[in-house]
């Protein structure tokens, strides 16, 4: 078994990472910078810690409606993937339109869907399933159609139903194809879930970015961004677990799980 | 010869479409399995003898001809067949035991008692200690194994093998030959295998269809009269010899394609 966090090779990065604030300070300092402009690494850390409590609240809320909105996106990737792979001529018809609609920007339909749903988290939860749902859906709909024929040739050999050639050959053949959609997917949901505070909600850390913005507390908005890389990244190493625990063959023949962050 | 006929193939043509271009696979090919008989089709690459076990086994339609099995006309219609594709084809999101017990499952017996009936063939594949393991973890011999455990455990009377021990190295492959004669032996079931090695082919059949080069035709159909059970020492023997002048000549091995006659 691979070590889930690997000290060493994140080493320089991290390493990296620390001379690239050090310099920022350095420099903050010295050319002094005006806090409202570019506050400096320290004044973002107080930031962070004096407002800790309300930026959890926050974070609490857009949180929710982002885990809402992938689940709502798996699910209907699944049924809608399933569904295609099962009938040819509904994958004739969708898929092209599934595509199309990736044409519409998300900062276009966003408002639509706040007039239609108000500003609670409902559209919320909508925006980030919609941004979320394509990726996830192409991945599935690519794995289960890309299996070898030969597998489903030997299946039928032993009788088998397609039921149990979904089960046994397709899905667990589509597994990898959607574990990589779902990071991209989790990547964008955060995204949209901010996309939607921006335009109208009651709380979330998009709120929070909106308010510090408009009384100039430039520190709180950067504070903001760091929760934001934080639950980001959270999600993609949560995706990476779960990967991880529903594909124990992938386990040793695939380095995903290395020299992460 | 025997009277009962597990499988018989008569009369078959096959034709490979790719765009504008038809190629001719199979011309007029007959065959016959008799009842726990051993039966191999030897015979150069591209030669169509997969085709003829695709064919076989239901997977894949003739142009011509019909397929019977135990004296009953099944062309074209997918069915229950102990059938062994090139390659092992073990799934690789599935343990050992989760591989070879899905032919059981495919049946509706419970996964418990699936997992049970696999556990007791383990042994006489020499697989009890790997059950947990998945394919990758499994040297080239032990996949081979797992995949005739698997085909074992389709309940069927016939099994198509597609050049099983194609893709192992030659000392792995004559031990496998060794262990296949003695489950063949134990079970009893009729075989139709595939191979392109003449040694392989005369040491493990009761009889062999010699196939010629594209498009695939029977050249030579051909008896081997030596006596059960067999060990490695008759490779040596004068008789086997023979065997071995007669397969050669019916390949016309001068002629063409010597690198794609395996002759150990």
């Amino acid at each position: 078994m691979k070590k889930w966090v690997n000290i060493k090779t994140n080493l320089p990065a991290a390493g990296f990472l620390a001379f690239l604030l050090a310099i920022w300070e350095f420099l903050g300092r010295i050319l002094e910078i005006p806090g409202y402009i570019l506050p400096a690494p320290s004044a973002i850390a107080l930031a962070l810690a004096e407002n800790f409590p309300l930026l959890l609240e926050h974070t609490r809320a857009t949180f929710i409606a982002v885990l809402g909105g992938l689940i709502l996106a798996i699910g209907v990737a699944f049924i809608l993937a399933l569904a295609m792979d099962r009938w040819k001529p509904l994958k004739q018809a969708l898929y092209p339109v599934l595509v199309i609609s990736q044409a519409v920007p998300i900062f276009a339909l966003a408002p639509l869907i706040l007039i239609w749903f108000g500003a609670g988290l409902l559209p919320k939860v909508l925006i980030v399933a919609l941004v979320c749902f394509f990726p996830l859906a192409v991945n599935l709909v690519e794995g289960l159609s890309q299996v070898d024929q030969e597998a489903v040739d030997l299946m039928q050999t032993m009788q088998a139903n397609r039921w149990m050639i979904m089960r046994s050959v397709q899905l667990p053949f589509a597994m990898p194809y959607f574990f990589s959609g779902l990071k991209i997917a989790a990547t964008y949901s955060v995204l949209g879930a901010i996309i939607g505070e921006w335009l109208a909600a009651r709380a979330g850390l998009g709120i929070y970015m909106l308010r510090a913005m408009h009384s100039f507390r430039t520190s709180d908005l950067f504070a903001s961004i760091v929760v934001v890389v934080v639950i980001s990244l959270a999600l993609f190493k949560l995706v990476e677990l779960a990967g991880w625990l529903f594909m124990p063959w992938q386990r040793n023949t695939t380095n995903h799980m290395k020299g992460w962050l | 010869m025997r009277t009962i006929s597990r499988l018989a193939i008569e009369n078959i043509y096959s034709t490979y479409y790719s765009g504008e271009q038809h190629l001719s696979v199979l011309e007029n090919v007959s065959l016959h399995v008799g009842e726990g008989e051993f039966v191999s089709v030897l015979g150069p690459s591209g030669s169509g003898k997969s085709t003829i076990l695709k064919i076989a086994a239901g997977l894949l339609n003739p142009d011509q001809g019909r397929i019977l099995v135990n004296n009953r006309e099944v062309t074209g219609k997918p069915r229950l067949v102990g059938y062994m594709p090139q390659y092992d084809l073990l799934f690789p999101w599935k343990t050992l035991r989760q591989n070879a017990a899905l032919p059981l499952l495919a049946k509706k017996i419970k996964a418990k008692e699936a997992s049970k009936k696999v556990d007791e063939m383990l042994p006489l594949f020499s697989l009890e200690n790997f059950a947990e393991y998945y394919p990758h973890q499994l040297s080239g011999g032990m996949r081979q194994r797992a995949a005739l455990l698997r085909t074992m455990l389709i309940d069927s009377d016939l099994m198509l093998l597609d050049e099983p021990f194609a893709a192992l190295d030659a000392l792995t492959r004559e031990t496998m030959q060794d262990w296949l004669l003695k489950i063949w032996g134990q079970f009893r079931r009729s075989v139709l295998f595939v191979t392109h090695s003449i040694d392989e082919a005369i040491y493990l059949s009761d009889r062999i269809y010699v196939i010629t080069e594209r498009p695939g035709k029977i050249a030579i159909e051909q008896i081997i009269d030596l006596k059960r059970p067999r060990s490695k020492e008759i490779i040596t023997t004068s008789i086997f010899s023979s065997y071995k002048q007669v397969m050669i000549n019916a390949l016309n091995v001068n002629a063409r394609g010597e690198e794609d006659i395996n002759q150990n």
